[in-house]
């Protein structure tokens, strides 16, 4: 019987090899660092709800503050969901016969809430508090975006553990004065490092980095 | 000096050892021999009901690692204070074994020890086998398996970075770097080997398959000489190696600030510790194999007595420093660590410390005596007790350290449960599968190591 010889081809791959070896690390870096980045995941997630609720229409064109419908926001960790009722103070009256607000109403009959569906969704594992991140002075625009001109909400940020890092190790320009908490669109003349920095001292605030800061 | 003038109180092998391969062997006859074990049709009987039971065992740790990620670390005896139990034992366990493999191919080839040629092939593929059973535990032993590569420093979106500071990284590094330059180096022993199997095979898989392995050697001068250099460069860099990576692994315990672990004789006392039970593996291992594949010639009386020397040095400078620890905990004045000790020796783990020093200490002496040398069934024996007592070190270092610690409240005696027993058994499972097919399908002894330390390859053979 005749020796084993690697067939002629192999000798074609061995100058291959040589950037397959380049190459093949550059991607797989390249893969884990773009594909399955959570800004490339998490960012852009706009569910379809049951009702077509526009936050460009009630927050911004109308006005209506944040704090009207979410009201728990400054004072417990979690911001609320409103309750049909809510709803129902003003479309008792405003467009009772729109089609589109049928399951509104069809909810303030039965007594049965309507299933929202979550957009800014943390997993069990994050402890979150939204009370503690207002009275530090965070506006609601830092994590949300511009909500008050969405049609349909979006996740605007990764809400990734590095994301909320980022914020925790320099929280200064991401700071205002609490009187702006929820005015989306507030903007200063002022320096917001400089602003942040004053706010800082005035309230003694530290961003925590430890463990279980976030994860209890 | 003639040899007449030999005093008859000295034994004659003493002057003149015997030779490394003994019986009427010639070049040609070794390659058959060690060929002859992997071209057998069927593999000597007694390899079927170990290989079985190896195989079934594996399936048990394959069972204990499902059970135990399904469920949680909970299912072994872990608690605190004891957080680290058997899964750390049992890794530090099998990385000690895994040092007699560099040992001898490296360190022993850099000082020409030729009698290393009969064994290292052997002993490398323990070391490999035996590092991974090492490696699976600390992954397993997280709990989160899904989340192991944390220990890796990959950048990800959670900001998380590897805490350089910490021995246990080190350590990450230290195995992996280990297992690498291991496997290389067995692997490119086993190129010439290889494709000396491949010459001779009669099967168009076997011609396939070791065709493939061996990489195109054809034995020209330019393979051999790359070859010779490749291999010097390996054992230069698998040295240093011999020393850090069980230094590496005595950190772990030796930077934390709790009495027992935190000493400065832990690393070269881990050192000796792993040679010591690398040895006594490769004992364990190589006296039924050399019997059952028909080796005694290549694997001769004169290898297990060299071992059972290096296994009586090792043995007693684990001795001095069992017994070191005990001085130093003395004359440090240190009320904890004096403690520590005591309660190491006399506490509710008495049992496990004295088994250690009898199995580590006290057993090998006897290899004093050249008779016991000689006799195959006490080595074997021998070299079983110094594996017991190798676990039982680590056992004692890692739960009598922490079972009482700072805080008598908190105090917790520490004990098994199934799962841990199992898991143990398992990776001795996994450990002999891998070694039986080991022992079939390649060839247990470097042949052409062997060539070059016999007579014949010697230029001058004829006119001696």
């Amino acid at each position: 019987m005749s020796d084993y010889h690697f067939p002629r081809w192999t000798d074609r791959v061995r100058p291959i090899m040589g950037y397959a070896a380049i190459i093949v690390p550059i991607y797989l870096v390249g893969l884990m660092t773009y594909a399955f980045s959570a800004d490339n995941l998490n960012r852009g997630y706009a569910p379809e709800q049951p009702i077509p609720f526009s936050h460009a229409l009630h927050a911004g064109e109308l006005g209506v503050d944040c704090r009207y419908c979410h009201n728990t926001v400054e004072t417990g960790a979690m911001a609320a969901l409103p309750p049909t009722s809510t709803c129902m103070n003003c479309h008792e009256r405003v467009r009772p016969e729109s089609p589109l607000l049928a399951p509104l109403h069809e909810s303030a009959e039965s007594g049965n809430p309507i299933e929202w569906v979550r957009v800014h969704d943390l997993p069990e594992y994050a402890y979150f508090n939204h009370s503690a991140h207002l009275s530090a002075g965070v506006s609601c625009v830092e994590c949300h975006g511009r909500v008050d001109q969405m049609d349909v909400v979006r996740q605007e940020e990764s809400l990734s553990m590095g994301w909320c890092l980022e914020c925790h190790r320099d929280p200064a320009p991401r700071l205002r004065p609490s009187e702006h908490i929820t005015d989306l669109g507030w903007e200063t003349t002022e320096n917001r490092d400089v602003l942040g920095m004053r706010i800082i001292a005035e309230k003694n605030i530290h961003p925590r980095e430890d463990c279980s800061t976030c994860h209890r | 000096m003639a040899s007449s003038a030999i005093p008859a109180s000295i034994d004659h092998e003493d002057l003149f050892p015997a030779a490394l391969v003994q019986g009427d062997n010639d070049l040609h006859s070794v390659t058959e021999t060690v060929c002859g074990v992997l071209e057998a049709p069927k593999p000597p009987k007694a390899w079927y009901p170990i290989f079985g039971i190896a195989v079934a065992l594996l399936g048990v740790l394959g069972a204990m690692i499902v059970y135990l990620v399904m469920t949680g670390v909970g299912v072994w005896g872990n608690n605190q204070p004891v957080a680290w139990g058997w899964p750390i034992v049992n890794f530090v366990f099998w990385v000690g074994i895994g040092h007699a493999g560099t040992l001898i191919s490296a360190v022993l080839f850099l000082f020409r020890q030729d009698w290393r040629t009969g064994i290292n092939r052997f002993a490398e593929a323990m070391t490999i086998f035996a590092v991974v059973c090492a490696g699976m535990f600390p992954a397993i032993h997280v709990g989160r398996i899904w989340v192991i590569w944390w220990v890796f420093p990959v950048p990800n979106q959670m900001s998380m970075w590897p805490n350089f500071r910490s021995p246990l990284l080190w350590d990450v590094f230290a195995v992996s770097t280990y297992f690498s330059v291991s496997l290389l180096f067995w692997y490119m022993g086993l190129v010439p080997d290889l494709a000396t199997v491949r010459d001779r095979a009669k099967t168009k898989a076997r011609r396939f398959w070791y065709g493939l392995f061996s990489l195109g050697w054809t034995g020209s001068n330019r393979h051999w000489h790359r070859y010779e250099r490749a291999y010097l460069i390996l054992a230069a860099l698998a040295t240093p190696l011999v020393l850090s990576v069980h230094s590496v692994v005595s950190f772990d315990f030796a930077t934390s600030q709790l009495p027992g672990w935190h000493t400065t004789i832990l690393p070269p006392y881990f050192v000796a510790g792993a040679i010591f039970s690398g040895f006594a593996m490769v004992l364990t291992l190589s006296i039924p194999a050399r019997k059952m594949f028909g080796l005694e010639d290549l694997i001769t009386a004169r290898h297990i007595d060299n071992m059972c020397k290096v296994i009586m040095a090792t043995g007693m400078m684990v001795g001095y420093a069992y017994s070191m620890e005990f001085f130093m905990a003395w004359y440090s004045g240190n009320s904890y660590e004096g403690f520590a000790f005591v309660n190491r020796a006399f506490g509710p783990y008495w049992w496990g410390y004295w088994i250690m020093v009898s199995c580590n200490v006290l057993s090998p002496q006897i290899f004093w005596f050249k008779k016991a040398r000689k006799n195959l069934l006490l080595v074997f024996i021998i070299s079983l007790f110094v594996n017991l007592g190798m676990w039982f070190e680590r056992f004692v270092i890692v739960v009598t350290s922490l079972n009482r610690d700072f805080l008598p409240s908190s105090w917790h005696y520490f004990s098994p449960t199934w799962v841990d027993v199992l898991t143990l058994l398992g990776s001795f499972g996994l450990f002999f599968t891998l070694f039986m097919l080991f022992c079939r399908y390649l060839p247990q002894v470097a042949i052409s190591e062997v060539k070059n330390v016999m007579p014949q390859a010697h230029p001058h053979l004829d006119d001696h």
